[in-house]
């Protein structure tokens, strides 16, 4: 119990801002008509690949003869990798396809 | 965290926010993703050129990074890359859910592979140099979550693709929740005991895969806009966990902002479909609805047939119709007929728009992409709520491919397994023409007495080999 008070109070910025993220998505996403439902959803899906940062602190922070560390972070950034580049492209394909239209 | 590195961050996070911002207008969708896109990279240039670590007592140190690690690093990203290019590039408009499902999967992936090497760190170290318990927690809910959206994911994709059928074990409900608190008190229990064991950290990781199976393989394939909007917010907090691993704001707020974006994604699919979301958590969805084939509803009267020749001469001499447009649609790959249809109905001065029903197509918003590729003007996909005061005043309503979403039961028999889920009140227009190819029911296997309506007809056939036909017949009027 005092670790997670201790935790707390030393995460409290963290903490007020994943609190204050949630609402930002949330007000962000509220009112998105549901004709961009789709393209939304894997843009959104591209940011989740974020945690390719991770990935690549991941790799960096390794020891270069801990292979086990170096091969999983190696998958974890091109797992990130094909999210992100994937996500984004795919989501600009379909938005060209509303685009053109006009 | 160095002051270049952070501003990095501190931008990239910002586009974040312009980014989703922009995606949620029509006209300005576009901006916004490539604004994301250009944080994105941002952050990830960022990341490889400044390494940094932090040490335990909280101090930032600059690290120098060996040789071989930017080596793999470099090849891992240019792999991505490209693989990543390449599919985003091919893939189909129809199958849009299963490439997110994927993506889905490689985030969760992604971050529970993060987790166990955090984990693994941890072993073999003198208990004063271990992390504190709330550290490990966080390790610990990366692995599981990340696992079960990696798991949940990929066999939504299998469901998707045809290649997996629902599977359903004897009182699957009660398995799955037993796992999942099973689950969660192994991951307490290690937390407890400050273990540093990889074998335990195995056990759970096997665990959670299992648990990710079993949650999604259940759910019928109706519900997959449900699933996907879930596994989606799943991948969002699976990163902002591993930001919180690393204090790392991008990261945190990236995944917060994708994990609530899902969330009411989720929500608003739930609606749809009127169900609950304790109701999606805790297994019960998918189940009730297919238990019987083909149980309530009235199936009996009789089903009026129609020709292609009479139905032309119906929508050639209507004022304004109505095209309520289903999956199956586009499973038989006509999204681009029906698109000539509407045109040869405006050249004519009919007032042709179409109704998109919240979970027609297989993700949310997945039938507007499919007939935006083949060239229908945005403008004329009409949402639920703007187009069921409409149907009093239409002359015809063309149904293609949908079942579920125009069946009356919603509103009238309590006893019906979709009682209360909001519908496309079409039984309202003056003329009803339904294509199909049977009298099979829907998806959620539930007779639709709409069929048997005075007013309405059938035109039975493929979509696209019916609406060809139709489209010839109402070209030579």
């Amino acid at each position: 119990m005092n670790e997670l008070l201790e935790f707390i109070s030393n995460n409290l910025e963290l903490i007020y801002i994943l609190i204050l993220a949630i609402f930002i998505g949330v007000e962000l996403i509220k009112n998105v008509p549901s004709v961009l439902h789709t393209p939304l959803m894997s843009g959104a899906n591209a940011l989740s690949g974020v945690v390719i940062v991770g990935a690549i602190t991941v790799m960096l922070q390794s020891d270069p003869n801990n292979y086990l560390a170096l091969g999983l972070g190696f998958v974890a950034v091109v797992l990130g990798t094909l999210n992100v580049v994937g996500g984004f492209a795919v989501t600009d394909r379909m938005l060209q396809m509303f685009k053109k239209k006009k | 965290m160095s002051i270049t590195l952070s501003i990095i961050y501190l931008i990239a996070t910002v586009t974040f926010v312009i980014g989703l911002k922009l995606l949620g207008h029509p006209e300005t969708a576009k901006k916004g993703n490539l604004i994301a896109a250009i944080g994105m990279v941002l952050a990830i240039i960022g990341a490889v050129l400044i390494p940094e670590k932090k040490l335990p007592n909280g101090e930032i140190v600059h690290i120098v990074v060996p040789l071989t690690n930017y080596v793999l690093i470099g090849a891992a990203i240019l792999v991505g890359t490209i693989l990543g290019w390449i599919i985003a590039m091919k893939v189909a408009m129809t199958k849009m859910p299963e490439l997110v499902s994927l993506f889905n999967g490689f985030g969760g992936g992604s971050a529970l592979l993060i987790g166990i090497i955090e984990y693994s760190k941890n072993v073999g170290v003198e208990d004063s140099a271990k992390v504190s318990s709330a550290i490990t927690t966080t390790i610990l809910s990366a692995i599981i979550i990340g696992s079960i959206t990696f798991t949940g994911s990929m066999v939504a994709w299998a469901k998707l693709n045809g290649s997996m059928k629902d599977l359903r074990l004897p009182k699957y409900n009660l398995i799955n929740n037993v796992l999942f608190l099973a689950l969660i008190a192994f991951a307490a229990y290690i937390v407890l005991m400050n273990s540093d064991s990889l074998l335990l950290i195995y056990v759970l990781l096997i665990a959670s895969l299992i648990y990710g199976y079993l949650f999604v393989a259940p759910i019928g394939g109706a519900d997959m806009p449900v699933v996907i909007s879930l596994l989606n917010s799943l991948t969002g907090i699976a990163a902002a966990i591993t930001g919180i691993l690393y204090g790392n704001m991008v990261m945190l707020v990236g995944g917060i902002l994708v994990g609530s974006a899902g969330l009411i994604l989720t929500f608003v699919m739930c609606k749809a479909m009127n169900r609950s979301l304790s109701g999606v958590i805790f297994g019960a969805f998918g189940g009730d609805a297919v238990t019987g084939a083909i149980t309530g509803g009235k199936s009996g009267g009789t089903i009026k047939k129609t020709t292609a020749s009479d139905s032309a001469i119906l929508l050639n001499y209507a004022s304004k119709v109505v095209i309520v447009p289903g999956y199956g649609l586009a499973v038989a790959q006509a999204q681009h007929v029906i698109h000539e249809l509407e045109q040869v109905l405006t050249e004519k001065g009919v007032d042709v728009s179409y109704a998109i029903h919240p979970v027609a197509g297989r993700m949310p918003g997945h039938m507007n992409v499919l007939l935006a590729e083949s060239n229908v003007d945005y403008d004329k996909l009409i949402e639920m709520d703007n187009i069921n005061p409409q149907f009093p005043n239409t002359d015809v309503v063309l149904v293609v491919g949908a079942n579920d979403v125009v069946n009356p039961a919603a509103h009238n028999d309590p006893s019906s397994p979709i009682y209360g889920m909001p519908i496309l009140d079409v039984e309202n227009a003056k003329h009803i023409i339904v294509n199909k190819r049977t009298m099979n029911a829907g998806y959620a296997g539930i007779q639709n007495e709409l069929f048997f309506n005075t007013k309405t007809s059938m035109l039975f056939g493929d979509a696209k080999s019916a609406l060809t036909e139709l489209v010839n017949e109402l070209k030579n009027m």
